[in-house]
């Protein structure tokens, strides 16, 4: 028995030592037991915030732990344990686990905040377990659902005149950083690989359209890969992500947080579509995430990473709406030079959004390859997305709609999220207020 | 109001440990015998005394030559609550409750925070007995004596000390007479509007 546990435990299958199942968010790297796990199988005190302190941080946190450590509320700590992520959220125990990887009952707003239906008449008829439903609150993402930031989206219309998505203007940001010196554009007859590669004329086409060679970028600069230990470079036909963070760390950072690169991130192998819990196509089954297998390993199209490489693997009701949407039909419209560059809407236009950052304080518009970050809840996805062509009010109500979700936003919600309409009365009431003498 | 007893041994002991450490493994001479120092250190009062020292200075220049000066003098920028949206300074209040919440991160022992018996973010209203008697021991002394106490929270002792926190700029008095969530709305320049609480375990 001894002997066929150690063999399971040293070997690449440690299931046998799964005490259940895990949630959605860890199942993939369910057998890095290390990422969470002390050795004796204690749970690593900063386990959660090795992976999630940077988004919580960007989500200005409502209820960081500083907040909780503080003795002042040591008798809340009594009540609600907040200080410690594994309070509201446990891994290995399905049958408590609930919505966003939370074990409490829904009413754990209760716990602190009773004087609210006090202090706001406005919320006497909410029951606690609403506090967090779709549009209203969250506990650690408020930052489009704070009262002031609905007051200043009151009233906008369904969808915005002329909405469009940031561009990327990646050449703006090269010209502009001191980082990649500007190279001439190379053509496939400057290519410098060696004739030991074998590069045929169509790899040679492909790269030769590619913002790459155009920035100048040849076949050693990637395919020279240095060894781990004496750092001597040598040609290499297989490349993994580590030799595109040379140049895209930030994308690869977020591919590596997110469903598509976690496992890599862990040490274990690359995410295959049959290893999903959600339904993926069965002829990608065995496909071995990365940066190519979305992108292509030579012609690196971004408008193909951003519709057709989803699609051919993911196999869900939302994914299959797609080509029936108004987003989709925006997509085609832009693709096919027919509406302005950054009015369509591809599947990556929402799950892998663009970002205003700073890459060595040269401001840029970053894609964030962390499709998980404005996932769930997906009010998350209000201000990284959505509000760049619609409204408040409608983004809450068609967000709050799973039935809209589902069909990929295909109609009009049928659910109407009342935070705005309490917003708008109380601002009137302070209005009125400050005008009487 | 109580007086504290203990000592809070501080730095000074463990530099003269240090001394005496380097003194005996450090050179090639014979060590000579070092005489161990008095007893030295803080008592809980000076040390919060010390810290409420910095942080009263640290806010009133970050008031005054920050935000007064930026936004009411020269109005270069605004200061908002809503400092990263609107692109604007950061409140002075919440300048302080940032520090003080990056001091709770690097845990360093003590916390402090800011209170008010009337303040426009509910869970900042005194809890602890300690807090409600300290705020308004300061408020009714106008600010001009400090409260101190021994209190027990979650079965461990600490030194709780409290300080007014007095508007020292118009922006202070306008920004919370006229924000919606503000139960009193008739502060006045030099009132005193809250209280700094700092606390040290015993």
């Amino acid at each position: 028995m001894t002997a066929y546990l150690t063999y399971r435990w040293r070997g690449p299958d440690r299931t046998a030592f799964l005490p259940g199942p895990t949630s959605h968010g860890h199942y993939q790297i369910e057998l890095a037991c290390n990422a969470c796990h002390t050795p004796w199988m204690g749970v690593k005190e900063k386990a959660c915030l090795d992976c999630h302190s940077a988004e919580l941080k960007l989500a200005n946190d409502s209820h960081p732990k500083s907040k909780f450590t503080d003795p002042r509320n040591a008798d809340r700590l009594k009540v609600l344990a907040a200080d410690n992520c594994l309070t509201c959220h446990k891994e290995h125990v399905p049958e408590r686990t609930r919505a966003m990887g939370v074990m409490l009952p829904d009413d754990y707003c209760y716990r602190c905040h009773q004087e609210t239906v006090k202090e706001r008449s406005s919320h006497k008829n909410y029951a606690f377990n609403s506090c967090a439903t779709a549009g209203c609150h969250n506990y650690h993402d408020n930052t489009a659902l704070y009262e002031d930031f609905l007051v200043k989206h009151l009233d906008e219309p369904k969808t915005k005149s002329a909405p469009r998505v940031a561009s990327r203007a990646l050449l703006a940001f090269l010209n502009e950083s001191e980082r990649w010196p500007r190279k001439s554009a190379l053509t496939a007859a400057k290519h410098d690989a060696p004739a030991s590669a074998r590069a045929d004329k169509e790899t040679l086409h492909a790269w030769e359209t590619t913002s790459h060679a155009r920035a100048g970028v040849n076949c050693s600069d990637c395919h020279l890969v240095p060894d781990a230990q004496s750092k001597m470079k040598s040609w290499s036909d297989k490349l993994d992500h580590t030799a595109c963070a040379a140049c895209h760390k930030d994308e690869v950072g977020g591919f590596l947080a997110g469903k598509h690169g976690m496992r890599l991130a862990q040490g274990l192998p690359p995410m295959q579509p049959v290893l999903a819990r959600q339904p993926m196509k069965r002829e990608a089954a065995h496909r071995e995430l990365g940066c190519t297998s979305c992108h292509g390993s030579h012609e690196f199209d971004s408008r193909r990473a951003a519709v057709e490489s989803c699609l051919a693997c993911h196999n869900d009701s939302h994914s299959l709406a797609y080509k029936n949407s108004p987003h989709f039909a925006l997509w085609e419209a832009e693709v096919k030079g027919g509406a302005p560059a950054g009015s369509g809407v591809s599947c990556a236009t929402c799950h892998l959004p663009r970002q205003k950052s700073a890459t060595d304080s040269v401001p840029r518009v970053l894609v964030d390859h962390n499709q998980n970050a404005n996932l769930r809840p997906n009010e998350k996805m209000v201000r990284s997305v959505c509000l760049d062509c619609h409204g408040l009010g409608f983004t809450l109500d068609a967000l709050a709609d799973p039935a809209l979700v589902h069909t990929n936003f295909i109609g009009r919600p049928a659910r109407h999220v009342e935070s705005l309409d309490l917003a708008a009365r109380r601002l009137l009431e302070t209005q009125s207020k400050q005008t009487k003498p | 109001m109580t007086t504290p007893h203990k000592k809070l041994v501080l730095g000074t002991a463990f530099l003269a440990s240090v001394v005496l450490v380097a003194g005996l493994t450090g050179c090639n001479k014979p060590a000579a015998p070092v005489a161990a120092p008095p007893p030295a250190g803080f008592t809980p009062k000076q040390m919060a005394d010390g810290l409420f020292a910095v942080m009263s200075s640290d806010r009133a220049v970050y008031t005054k030559n920050v935000v007064a000066r930026l936004q009411n003098d020269e109005k270069v920028i605004k200061a908002s609550e809503h400092w990263k949206d609107e692109k604007a300074l950061p409140l002075p209040a919440q300048m302080f409750r940032m520090g003080a919440e990056a001091v709770a991160e690097k845990n360093p022992g003590f916390t402090y925070g800011l209170l008010s018996l009337w303040p426009i973010n509910k869970q900042n209203t005194p809890k602890t007995d300690a807090e409600k008697t300290g705020l308004k021991f300061v408020s009714d002394s106008g600010g001009k004596t400090n409260y101190y106490a021994e209190e027990t929270l979650g079965g461990k002792k600490y030194f709780t000390a409290v300080y007014a926190d007095v508007a020292v700029s118009k922006a202070c008095v306008s920004c919370h007479n006229g924000h919606k969530d503000s139960p009193r709305t008739d502060f006045k320049l030099e009132d005193v509007m809250g209280g700094v609480v700092i606390r040290l375990p015993l």
